[in-house]
């Protein structure tokens, strides 16, 4: 074509330009269930940071019978167990004569302290193997995979009874174990975003390049990953705050004195007939923290799929 | 003729998450009558797909209509209620999609969607649509119109499927068909017996039809009346003839500019001799390849036989055929993607081992590979200057300043504003894309580009400015090309010799001139016959040919014995093309033909 | 295509078992304390332990003890529980299972009968109508449910129906012999504490997985062909959608027979898990063998009926070209 423009003016010369198929930059916007849940979660988040300290009483500490005389009254010793709310304890007390709220407190760190390493464990292991099993030899997939099915099939409750009755309740054991169980589904997950991301075409590119595996796991793919695998990490989280509360609410969890909110559930129980708070308020700890991170990870997912299918049927 | 569909100002915008409008359609207005053809003419982002749809009173997710009316017999669609709507749609006005392999049910059979629709609507009992299916399957040249209803949609191909959305969206008898570019995704021996079996049937049935494209030859074919829309807004609005013979309307010759006319020999550009030298850049010789594990030098399918090509420096060849012939399996295996089974590849005349991970550095940065689609190619994490940094880090070991500096040259010489640097790929239009992905290969100084249909996603505007910046890098840098197209107008107009490759072998090479000039083989011919003019009729004419007849809409089928193409080839000799391999004819300055027919057979 | 698919499923399933059994064999093992005395109790001797660990093969090398257990456990023989749990010493497995893996069945039959359809209703009809009242009720209180433990959800059932209602007792004793209407009452409330929990995962599962087919090009075009919105869903989405859903109800089946220790402690319901439990602590190791077999076994057999009806959902290797 004899026409052909030069270099300095093509772009001015374009008089009708190539309109931008580029979306805006998609900002989550969350709905007002998932600012609800923002706010509680940094709620929990600071109890993890200052509970112990703001917490009126010792998570050990059992009541003296004193501080439940009522004025005027002959009263001298009065019950301190399952006591209900009031000013000395703002949320009763549980069945040694404990107070609940400090309890809480104390128990934030330990519950959501260890289910947080745990889940982290679980994603280390995970998404490294899981990693491994995409980008390795066929051969390394299949052992990691049926390693995978095989440690999926076993109850995880099963699991952990029958390693802690091996090897006692200890909390590294008890993060180690859950670390363990979680890194299942987390391998599954991290096998299956893997190699979505390894057959893509930047990433051939890379490989035709030259570069090395470790450039095209890290540079390549992992960025790649890192947002449905933050999604997928948050719903992680509270399968094992759920699981860990499980454990300690048969016995097999963290030991007394230290107060976790599952085992306070099931210390407390018998106080339930005598209509004591002190199980209902740790099960509400775990209820609005875990529902929370479920409705924040809903409306990120909502935001990826979800509103599209819902416009579909007018 | 009286007005079927009246679309008067109407206006569609786009909600965004922050609640605000942004309009996509600004107030077209067209009518349709009855049993004319509308095209509606534009690239992408100009709306004619979300204008097409608004005739059956649905716009995308996320859209909505902000204005105007689409009236359909004086009845205002857009207000209709949902279930007027429902009554509207498939039985007054029908849609046929872009993919038919996305848009067919992969659960159901193909019977159960194409009735579905007459059948829910009452229009007819089960029996008589299928009936009226069979009567449609064999308007439109369906195979095995008897059991075709039973068969699920993967079991039939790309090209027969696009004819089953037809006879869905016929079955019911509407009065307007919706055909939202139809044919762009089939090759063009398929294409032209689509486009056949469209035009033939919408004249038979009597039925109005929009159709949404953005090829102007096609639209020459098929249109009455065309729209061309740029940006939401009407451009130019006339009858075909007028508006393919004489534009009125800048953006109309822009379109037209950049429709190439058809491939002949004298397109391509004087090459110039300064990058040249004796031997070649790239040579593949004796390469079988193909896919699942190889046994005795033969891989579970095989692809590739035979075949040599060889690549002088500085020079561009051209490789073409249709899907699956072996097109991009050729330069995988000169990239070293896909090692060979047999044969050599060989870089400035040393061999290079068969896989990636035994090439040297220096081997790696001399080829380069452009992939097909720059959306997937780019990966979207990485900020354009990390992108094209990457390889001068690479392979040239630059740094800071130097990178830096060079990053701009790069960006400068594929005509993107410097401060693209610090965007990232969804920010940029898919042409935008291309050029980065461009870049990214030349950053690495190479010898060889291997460019794997790289305009063929893009609009016809957007891929021929790229197409003459590849021209202005041959240039500037002497870079060898191999550039794969299934596109012969863009590889004439660029090649300065061609391979024609069907069904992974090479059944014709040459220089460019001579590959488009007589003799042919009977496969270029078909090639060089179904690539649409930009002229009303040509369509009833190529149709006559003998080419057309014998080899359109066949599937490509990998042979081990004989010609792989003889089931397609009017010049076919029984009991000799199909059993044995065709000698390879030398018709002079490195023109070969591979075929059982003589130079003088080929002529007519 | 076909018979490959599911030949290398079945393939898979059969490695993978075989994989489950070592990690049980070895995890048990890990388990301390010696059988021989805590049989032998306070009358344990050097020379009568071992003895009885002689008699018992556990004197043998490892590798040896579980090539005979593997043997034994695929001839069906169980072995013989080491510990007695209340049948005595020497009682065989089988027969301690046997009355335990009914009341598992029984339990897991019923909830599964009552919680699948009302699932499938629930997640389909929040399908078909997203974003309504409807369909937010159903999302919310689902995703609720399972943010709680289950024991929450026990807890609150027992203190409703059992201590303020009065309606159904709080613990589960039976006899064996309850039939009809006593039977229903005794099962009731951890019946209803598994149904809530199973159906609130696949009412999400299948919601979740309707709506991702209805975004796909096909329901547009069945949209655009002016079919109604019910058969979008039932004959256009459904179809497309078995896989998923027929996954979390097979896993949701598993985690019945295997993983509701809580729920079977909380009622004192005597199902397999509570078995296991029972036989961790008593250090039966042939029980706990038997039990952690139990449950892996079913959970493969029930993924790989799962993934059979994926592949046989499947039209491409149904009907292949």
């Amino acid at each position: 074509m004899s026409d052909t423009p030069t270099p300095q003016n093509t772009n001015s010369a374009i008089q009708f330009d190539e309109l931008p198929d580029a979306p805006p930059k998609r900002k989550i916007k969350l709905s007002l269930l998932g600012k609800i849940g923002v706010v509680v979660l940094i709620f929990w988040a600071i109890v993890v940071a200052i509970g112990p300290m703001i917490a009126p009483y010792h998570e050990a500490d059992i009541l003296d019978e004193e501080l439940f005389i009522v004025p005027g009254s002959d009263e001298m010793y009065p019950d301190t167990d399952f006591q209900p709310p009031s000013k000395i304890v703002l949320l009763g007390s549980d069945y040694l004569g404990r107070d609940t709220l400090s309890r809480i407190l104390f128990g934030a760190r330990t519950t959501i302290g260890i289910s947080f390493i745990a889940t982290t464990l679980a994603y280390l292991l995970g998404v490294l193997l899981g990693i491994a099993a995409a980008v390795g030899s066929k051969r390394l997939d299949m052992i990691l995979s049926r390693l995978n099915d095989a440690l999926l099939s076993i109850p995880s409750i099963m699991f952990a009874l029958v390693m802690i009755a091996a090897l006692g309740s200890t909390i590294p054991l008890l993060i180690l174990l859950t670390g363990i169980i979680y890194a299942t589904s987390v391998f599954r997950i991290a096998r299956s975003l893997g190699q979505e991301v390894m057959v893509s075409d930047f990433v051939e590119a890379a490989r035709v390049r030259g570069e090395g595996l470790w450039w095209i796991i890290t540079r390549e793919i992992l960025p790649n990953i890192a947002m449905p695998l933050a999604t997928d990490f948050g719903l992680r989280f509270v399968w094992v705050i759920l699981f860990i509360s499980a454990l300690s609410f048969l016995g097999l969890g963290v030991q007394p004195p230290m107060s976790d909110w599952g085992s306070m559930v099931k210390e407390n129980l018998p106080g339930l007939i005598y209509g004591s708070v002190a199980p209902i308020m740790p099960a509400l700890a775990i209820a609005t923290l875990t529902i929370s991170v479920n409705m924040i990870v809903d409306d990120i997912s909502a935001h990826t799929g979800g509103k599209l299918a819902k416009r579909m049927i007018a | 003729m009286s007005v079927l569909l009246e679309v008067d100002h109407l206006k569609i915008s786009a909600r965004k998450d922050d609640d605000n409008l942004t309009p996509i359609v600004k107030g077209v207005s067209f009518n349709v009558a009855r049993g004319e053809v509308i095209a509606l003419i534009g690239e992408s982002g100009s709306g004619k797909t979300t204008i097409a749809l608004a005739a059956l009173g649905y716009t995308k997710p996320g859209l909505e209509f902000t204005g105007g009316q689409v009236r359909l017999e004086g009845e205002d669609v857009i207000t209709m209620a949902s279930d007027q709507l429902r009554a509207l749609r498939g039985q007054r006005v029908a849609y046929l999609a872009q993919s038919a392999a996305a848009t067919f049910n992969p659960a159901l059979t193909i019977g159960e969607q194409v009735t579905e629709s007459c059948v829910l609507h009452g229009i007819l009992n089960q029996e008589q649509a299928n009936e009226r299916a069979e009567f449609l399957y064999r308007a439109l040249e369906l195979p095995d119109p008897d059991r075709l209803g039973k068969r699920y949609p993967h079991q039939v191909s790309g090209g027969q499927l696009q004819r089953l959305m037809a006879a869905t969206a016929l079955c019911g008898k509407p009065d307007l068909l919706v055909l939202d570019e139809p044919t762009t995704a089939l090759d063009v021996t398929t294409q032209i017996e689509v486009l056949k079996a469209f035009k033939s049937v919408i004249k038979q049935e009597g039925s109005a039809a929009i159709y949404v494209t953005h090829d102007l030859s096609v639209v020459a074919q098929i249109a009455d009346h065309i729209v061309v829309l740029y940006a939401g807004e009407v451009q130019e609005h006339g009858s075909a003839e007028q508006v393919v013979s004489h534009p009125g309307h800048d953006y109309t010759r822009r379109l037209m500019h950049a429709v190439r006319p058809p491939p002949a020999a004298g397109q391509g550009e004087e090459t110039s001799s300064e990058h040249r030298r004796e031997d070649p850049a790239l040579e593949v010789i004796d390469i079988v390849a193909g896919y699942g594990k190889a046994r005795d030098g033969t891989p579970a399918i095989t692809v590739l036989r035979d075949v040599n090509v060889s690549i002088e420096r500085g020079h561009t060849v051209g490789v073409i055929g249709e899907s699956g012939c072996g097109k991009s399996t050729l330069a995988r295996v000169m990239a070293g993607l896909l090692p060979a089974a047999q044969g050599k590849v060989l870089l400035d005349g040393d061999t290079l081992q068969p896989t990636l991970e035994k090439r040297s550095r220096s081997e790696l940065q001399k080829v380069q590979f452009v992939f097909q689609m720059a959306d997937t190619a780019l990966n979207p994490r990485q900020r354009i200057d990390h992108i094209l940094g990457r390889p001068l880090e690479f392979y040239l070991g630059l740094k800071g300043k130097e990178k830096r500096r060079r990053i701009g040259e790069l960006l400068q010489m594929v005509e993107l504003p410097q401060e693209f640097a610090g965007r990232y790929p969804e920010e940029l239009s898919g042409g935008q894309k291309q050029r980065v992905n461009l870049a990214r290969a030349l950053a690495a100084s190479p010898e060889v580009l291997l460019c794997d249909e790289v305009i063929s996603a893009l609009d016809s505007i957007v891929g021929a400015n790229v197409i003459e910046l590849l021209k202005r890098l041959r240039k500037q840098t002497g870079v060898s090309f191999v550039f794969i197209s299934h596109d012969l107008s863009t590889v004439a107009s660029f090649a300065d010799e061609i391979v024609v490759l069907y069904a992974g072998r090479v059944m014709e090479k040459g220089t460019t001139d001579a590959v488009l000039s007589p003799p042919y083989h009977p496969y270029t011919r078909l090639l060089i016959s179904s690539v649409p003019e930009l002229r009303v009729g040509w369509l009833e004419e190529t149709m006559q040919t003998q080419e057309a007849q014998a080899g359109i809409d066949r599937v490509v089928t990998l042979t081990d014995t004989g010609c792989p193409f003889f089931d397609r080839c009017p010049l076919a000799i029984r009991d000799t093309c199909d059993r044995e391999t065709a000698p390879a004819r030398q018709l002079g300055a490195g023109h070969a033909i591979e075929c059982h027919r003589s130079e003088a057979e080929f002529v007519h | 295509m076909l018979w490959r698919a599911l030949l290398s499923r079945l393939g898979i399933s059969l490695v993978t078992l075989w994989v489950v059994s070592v990690l049980i064999f070895i995890g048990t093992n890990l388990l301390p304390g010696d059988v021989a005395q805590i049989i032998l109790g306070q009358m344990a001797t050097p020379e009568s332990t071992a003895a009885l660990r002689a008699k018992l093969g556990l004197d043998k090398p490892p590798y040896l003890q579980y090539v005979v257990w593997l043997q034994n456990v695929a001839m069906g023989d169980l072995g013989i529980s080491k510990a007695g749990l209340g049948a005595g010493l020497g009682t065989p497995i089988v027969e301690i299972l046997e009355p335990r893996i009914f009341n598992t069945l029984r339990l897991t039959g019923l909830v599964t009968v009552i919680a699948i359809p009302i699932s499938l209703f629930l997640g389909l009809i929040a399908a078909m109508h997203p974003g309504t009242r409807l369909d937010r009720a159903v999302t919310f209180s689902t995703l609720s449910l399972i943010s709680v433990p289950d024991f929450l959800v026990a807890t609150m059932l027992v203190l409703i129906f059992a201590v303020f209602l009065g309606w159904f007792p709080a613990i589960v004793y039976l006899r064996g012999d309850e039939t009809g209407w006593v039977l229903i009452k005794t099962l009731a409330m951890p019946i209803l504490t598994l149904v809530i929990v199973a159906s609130s995962q696949i009412i999400r599962m299948t919601r979740a997985t309707v709506l991702n087919v209805m975004s796909s090009p096909y329901i547009e075009m069945a949209i655009l062909k002016g079919v109604p919105r019910k058969r979008i869903i039932l004959r256009h989405a459904l179809f497309n959608a078995v896989g998923p859903i027929v996954n979390v109800i097979a896993l949701n089946l598993a985690w019945l027979v295997g993983g509701v220790v809580v729920v079977e402690q909380i009622f004192s319901y005597p199902g397999l898990a509570k078995l296991m439990v029972e036989g961790v602590l008593m250090r039966d190791l042939p029980l706990v063998q038997a039990c952690a077999m139990i449950f892996c076994v079913t959970y493969i057999v029930l993924i790989f009926i799962a993934d059979m009806a994926t592949i046989l959902s499947n039209p491409r290797l149904r009907h292949p070209k």
